[in-house]
């Protein structure tokens, strides 16, 4: 039988969606496993998370230090090497956080590590199977991982099926006293919010989205049109931010926004899995794009393989047509 | 400040449409177009400004085949001082902690304040940076979108966080930090300046020259492993209008009309 770990991390004294979503992914590992979930932090905010995942998980592992009261990943890892077993197969997310505290805890565990899992296929002696993807998306990999000495698991956030079961009836075990030193050569100083832009994409019920297809600078005006004649706003995917030819508050995306549009047209967007993470409510995506194998065809509503160029000034002119 | 960045060669997203092989197990690797990994040019330009601001020297390495050594030239060629190529049979196969494990062993040939890799690179694993930097037990800081120099042995970092907010840190050197594109704007490389980096010596680095015990790397130490590439059923996906473009609007339009688009 398989002893899991699952890391819950929280905002505000609410823990994020993936603590609903590890026991799928768990039992896709060993139906048979146990797991336990870890939350670590300090005072009311930490207390009041620990004791709503009893509702989901059997047993509860509370860690609460002040020095945890922001997650510092070099702290987190120092407090989950006192108090978790060496062989253990810990589950974070594939986020900003998980990112930065999981390769490291991987080494000092020693364990085995596998970064963005998708869908695991149970055990096979000593192996996990696991499913993931490379190349932003474009192909899938099935992956092996020797967990005999323990194994670190990213997993994507949405993913798996959240749990509907929340009468676990579980309880909290407080391992704070486990924790030796905490003290870090990184400190953590403060969140700088983002700007606020010109315009508010979050706000809007139909988005002209662009991305990499759009090419040059110039042809954001043909982006812009469309929106004009459909009553839309134009938003854009990461590289179109990178690239400084929109302001970051018109990206969409797990570094950016988090819109919930009624249309969300994306034109020249590969559709990377950061990207439609900030796709949410479930809008009518129509999709255009060059390549027919891009991964965002998978997801949109409708497809067109065409070069947006070409295809959104043709666009514009009927809709302005109508 | 002595800084090392970390690249690599990969195939490039934007160049290739990616088919599996005939046995279905392996990419078709024949006719694909590799590139160095986009993020890692934002880590060799940052190192670059750094240096232009306070001194010291950029080395840009890369663990790969003789192939690789092209993506040190092109990034000796934006600005990089030195290259060297970490280069074995018995590091093919390596796991992210192989890989971290032979950066490792190059470390500790110099004496670098600062270590930059790229947030991520094909494989979308970003976990090179974080294995290096807790194997040296140096202080880490992924997704890095912004860095300032404070002193001889601080420095301020910002993260890209959730939300398109920054999480800003303190960090001691000698440190290790993976970078996020967007940081600055890197600087364009064309054919003279590959030309004058072309006869610049590349040392390459076996695992004797780095005091590596083969069976610690490669796909004998490895923990993970990829075990082939392949097409999920993912459903049938989107709608595909076709037609001519003409055609395809007067569908669009409809479909646009009866779901709030127009």
């Amino acid at each position: 039988m398989t002893q899991i770990f699952a890391y819950i991390p929280f905002k505000n004294g609410a823990a994020e969606d993936v603590a609903l979503e590890y026991p799928d992914a768990a039992k896709k590992i060993d139906p048979s496993a146990e797991v336990t979930a870890v939350v670590a932090g300090t005072g009311a905010d930490l207390d009041k998370v620990a004791d709503a995942m009893t509702g989901i998980y059997k047993e509860v592992i509370k860690i609460d230090h002040a020095e945890l009261a922001y997650p510092n990943a070099e702290l987190v890892r120092k407090a989950l090497l006192d108090v978790l077993p060496h062989d253990a197969l810990i589950l974070l997310p594939h986020d900003t956080f998980g990112m930065d505290l999981a390769p490291g805890l991987a080494v000092k565990m020693d364990s085995a590590y596998a970064a963005d899992i998708v869908d695991f296929e149970g055990l096979d002696g000593k192996d996990l199977k696991m499913i993931r993807q490379e190349l932003g998306g474009a192909v899938y990999t099935h992956v092996a991982s020797d967990i005999s000495s323990g194994a670190v698991i990213t997993v994507r956030p949405g993913s798996f099926a959240p749990t509907e079961d929340t009468a676990a009836g579980g309880s909290v075990v407080d391992k704070s006293g486990d924790v030796k030193d905490l003290s870090a050569k990184r400190k953590f100083l403060e969140v700088v919010v983002a700007e606020v832009g010109d315009v508010d994409i979050t706000k809007a019920d139909v988005l002209v989205s662009i991305g990499r297809g759009i090419e040059e600078e110039e042809n954001i005006e043909i982006a812009q049109e469309l929106a004009d004649a459909m009553g839309a706003v134009v938003s854009c995917s990461r590289p179109i931010v990178d690239a400084k030819w929109l302001e970051k508050s018109r990206q969409v995306g797990t570094s950016g926004q988090t819109v919930k549009p009624k249309v969300y047209m994306a034109m020249g967007i590969s559709g990377s899995f950061q990207h439609l993470g900030g796709v949410k409510g479930n809008p009518f995506i129509v999709a255009v794009n060059k390549n027919p194998k891009a991964p965002i065809f998978q997801v949109a509503d409708v497809g067109i393989v065409e070069d947006i160029l070409e295809f959104m000034p043709e666009l514009t002119e009927a809709v302005k047509g109508l | 400040m002595e800084i090392l960045v970390c690249v690599k060669r990969v195939p490039d997203t934007a160049e290739n449409e990616f088919e599996l092989n005939s046995a279905g197990n392996d990419l078709d690797r024949d006719d694909l177009v590799y590139s160095v990994n986009e993020w890692d040019n934002y880590a060799v330009e940052e190192a670059i400004q750094i240096v232009d601001n306070v001194g010291g020297s950029v080395t840009v390495v890369t663990v790969g085949d003789d192939e690789s050594e092209e993506v040190l030239r092109r990034e000796m060629a934006m600005g990089a001082n030195n290259g060297v190529l970490l280069s074995d049979d018995a590091f093919e196969g390596s796991d992210g902690k192989g890989i971290a494990a032979i950066l490792k062993a190059e470390v500790a040939k110099g004496k670098y304040d600062l270590i930059l890799t790229g947030a991520q690179a094909d494989e979308g694993a970003g976990q090179v940076g974080g294995m290096l930097s807790a194997m040296l037990d140096y202080p880490y800081a992924s997704l890095v979108n912004k860095i300032e120099v404070v002193n001889d042995t601080t420095i301020q970092v910002g993260r890209e966080i959730e939300g398109g907010n920054q999480e800003m840190n303190e960090i001691q050197l000698p440190c290790v930090l993976s970078i996020q594109t967007g940081i600055n704007e890197p600087r364009y490389v064309g054919i003279r300046g590959i030309r004058k980096v072309a006869s610049v010596d590349v040392p390459v680095k076996g695992a004797g020259d780095l005091g590596i015990d083969p069976a610690t790397v490669g796909k004998n130490g490895a923990k993970t492993r990829r075990v082939d590439y392949f097409v999920p059923d993912l459903g049938d996906g989107a709608e595909m209008l076709e037609g001519s473009t003409e055609e395809i609007i007067e569908k669009l339009i409809e479909k646009l009309k009866a779901k709030g688009g127009l």
